[in-house]
């Protein structure tokens, strides 16, 4: 049984990374443009003189280099072998920077930022929602309530860019953007550390409050009907301290239905960072696909996108593997 | 039977409030609970008495509230204890075996760390090996073998379900246990066994047992004395052999008159209308408007719970007037 329960996620892994690596071949080729043509664009617009057979030849010459010459599906079957081999190809833009290259070197920043404050944000908003629904817990706890729902409301982009104004901007706190102070150099020292954090905390702090009100409200709602169930009650009668009951029996029935959301909600998380990213100029996967984005980089678009849908389903693996651990049912 | 008692419930009295409205779901019920006794409760849905029985653990939740009486155990109101206190006096001196024991096993717990959870609350300063044999001890007594302990909620069936209920309501050895129709969501060839599982761990812990339910052949088999309720009022109070053979409430003997004999062919009888509202109760006797015995006074002059020969209570004018 747990064999086959563990291999079933495997394979369907292994089919949405192909799935998607195929589906990311496909996306930019059907938008309008053409990288080579964007990069002659760029360089007319810079002044560089423009001869009618030589650009031809340019072209020509570029194309080949990038294989964009071949058949449709000689061109699909190279780039899923070595999407496959985790090969991503050149930027086209920043020529010859590798695009895994690029996608690593953003990753650290990406991953520490929305990883711990989606951590963070879960771990508190679960726990604010099964405090609001619990009977005896202080009654100030209700009024949480109508605040998370207002932020969970507000797009965290929007709300970055008031923090940015009220604390950077106006009160001069925090620092505007970026991940680290310009001119520093990347070490692992405590100063460096200790810049790292300072200007970590608005775009996670964006992130934190408008996402803690939907785990807080989602929680609240479980947790009353959990409350509701037959086993509540005998705990209860069983006479057991509160503290056991909330933890060990509301709390630990009512995350179940959370931690699904939670592989839901990586995937959003790392797609959404993109905006994050670019009202704080955070050096991360989104700032890398925001400009690729703007100048046409097939490859580094695919490979980013590539990259997120890896994310999204690695993620989902690992919620999937432990799942089975808080929910013995689910062992089917 | 005047020996010493196990739980003594007096003028107990439970409301259901709903804005300015107060419907008495318990209203004034007095009974006397002896050590190693069976005492059933029937009447119909509605009447009151799986409210009687989670205020006897102070379960109720709002908006239910007890609105005076007192339930003495072990020489002390239970129900003037505060929370810690109550918390303590649960499970072990008063249990519950419940209504719905196909979900009153937390389904993502072992078995073992259920009934564990349980003594560890009550700081017994039993080690580890010493709660893992009680365990295996006591699923034993109820027919489930050892490798119940390790098994989720899930793994096991109804009726097993039902029998881990029964062996974590003995775990602390209680005086008293109360079922809350504890076989009601079984088939009726498990019912017969669990009742018999119930009855047998019972008496050997010598607890006295109060056994809720409608089902009036598994009362007639299980108990010792039967207590009717009708309209949150206690309204006959006979031991099981005179219950049925010669009932004094007007209601009981509708109650016996509906259910079919093995000795006598006779016609069923329905008992005619429906209980009333407890919002809006008819002046005098809740059932006089059902009663075909009724007389002027049962319409003006609410009865009261009286003795009478055979150590029988009821609550009728007119086995009052009879007997008198």
């Amino acid at each position: 049984m747990k064999q086959s329960y563990f291999a079933r996620r495997l394979v369907m892994f292994f089919v949405v990374v192909i799935l998607a690596a195929t589906l990311n071949f496909i996306i930019p080729r059907l938008a309008p443009g053409d990288p080579i043509g964007a990069v002659l664009e760029e360089l007319r617009a810079r002044g560089a003189s423009t001869g009618g057979d030589a650009e031809d030849e340019i072209v020509a010459a570029y194309r080949a280099r990038f294989g964009l010459d071949q058949p449709v599906h000689v061109q699909y079957f190279r780039f899923l072998f070595n999407t496959l081999r985790f090969d991503l190809g050149h930027s086209i833009s920043y020529y010859p920077q590798k695009v895994e290259a690029a996608l690593l070197r953003s990753l650290p920043w990406t991953v520490g930022l929305l990883a711990i404050s989606t951590v963070m944000s879960f771990a508190a908003g679960s726990f604010f929602g099964a405090m609001m629904a619990w009977p005896r817990a202080p009654g100030f706890m209700q009024r949480f309530v109508p605040m998370f729902m207002v932020l969970s409301a507000v797009p965290y982009y929007l709300l970055g860019l008031i923090l940015v104004y009220i604390f950077a901007f106006v009160m001069r706190l925090l620092p505007l953007g970026g991940a680290y102070s310009s001119g520093t150099i990347p070490q692992l020292d405590l100063d460096f550390l200790l810049d790292v954090i300072r200007h970590g905390i608005l775009p996670a702090l964006s992130i934190v409050l408008t996402s803690v009100g939907f785990w807080a409200l989602g929680m609240r709602g479980v947790m009353v009907t959990v409350l509701g169930e037959d086993y509540l009650t005998l705990a209860e009668a069983k006479g057991l301290p509160d503290r056991r009951i909330f933890f060990g029996y509301a709390m630990r029935n009512a995350l179940l239905p959370q931690v699904t959301s939670l592989a839901i909600a990586l995937g959003t998380v790392a797609s959404g960072s993109v905006l994050v990213e670019v009202v704080f100029n955070y050096p991360g996967i989104g700032w890398l696909l925001y400009n690729a984005l703007r100048s046409s980089d097939y490859y580094m678009v695919q490979g980013v996108t590539f990259f997120l849908i890896l994310t999204v389903a690695v993620s989902v693996l690992i919620v999937d593997m432990i799942y089975p651990l808080l929910d013995p049912r689910i062992e089917r | 039977m005047s020996q010493d008692i196990a739980l003594q419930v007096n003028n107990l009295r439970v409301s259901y409030v709903t804005g300015d409205q107060e419907v008495k779901a318990v209203d004034d019920v007095t009974f006397s609970l002896y050590p190693g006794e069976r005492l059933g409760i029937v009447g119909e849905s509605g009447s009151g008495k799986t409210t009687l029985a989670l205020a006897l653990m102070k379960l109720h939740k709002p908006p239910a509230y007890i609105r005076g009486g007192e339930a003495i155990l072990d020489g002390g109101d239970i129900l003037a204890l505060d929370r810690e206190a109550m918390r303590q006096t649960r499970w072990s001196k008063l249990s519950l075996i419940p209504q719905g024991s196909m979900n009153s096993l937390n389904p993502v717990v072992k078995i073992k760390h259920q009934m564990a959870d349980a003594i560890e609350a009550h700081e017994r300063g039993w080690t580890r090996g010493r709660i893992a044999k009680h365990i295996g001890e006591l699923l034993g007594r109820v027919g489930l073998p050892d490798s119940v302990a390790e098994m989720y909620p899930h793994e096991l069936s109804g009726g097993m379900k039902q029998r881990v209920c029964i062996a974590l309501a003995i775990i602390l050895e209680p005086s008293v246990i109360i079922a809350d129709e504890p076989t009601s969501a079984l088939d009726v060839v498990v019912q017969r066994v669990v009742m018999q599982t119930l009855n047998d761990v019972q008496e050997q812990l010598n607890a006295a047992m109060i056994i809720i339910g409608h089902d009036m052949g598994l009362m007639a088999q299980s108990a010792d004395r039967l207590a009717v309720m009708y309209a949150g009022k206690m309204v006959e109070v006979s031991p099981i052999g005179s219950f049925f053979s010669d009932p004094q409430h007007p209601y009981s003997q509708l109650l016996i008159s509906s259910l079919p004999s093995a000795e006598e062919k006779r016609e069923l009888t329905a008992i005619p209308g429906s209980q009333p509202s407890l919002l809006e109760l008819p002046p005098g006797c809740a059932f006089h408007p059902r009663c075909p015995l009724a007389v002027e006074r049962c319409r003006q002059e609410i009865p009261l719970l009286r003795d009478f020969s055979g150590a029988r209570r009821a609550a009728c004018h007119l086995v009052e007037e009879q007997g008198a």
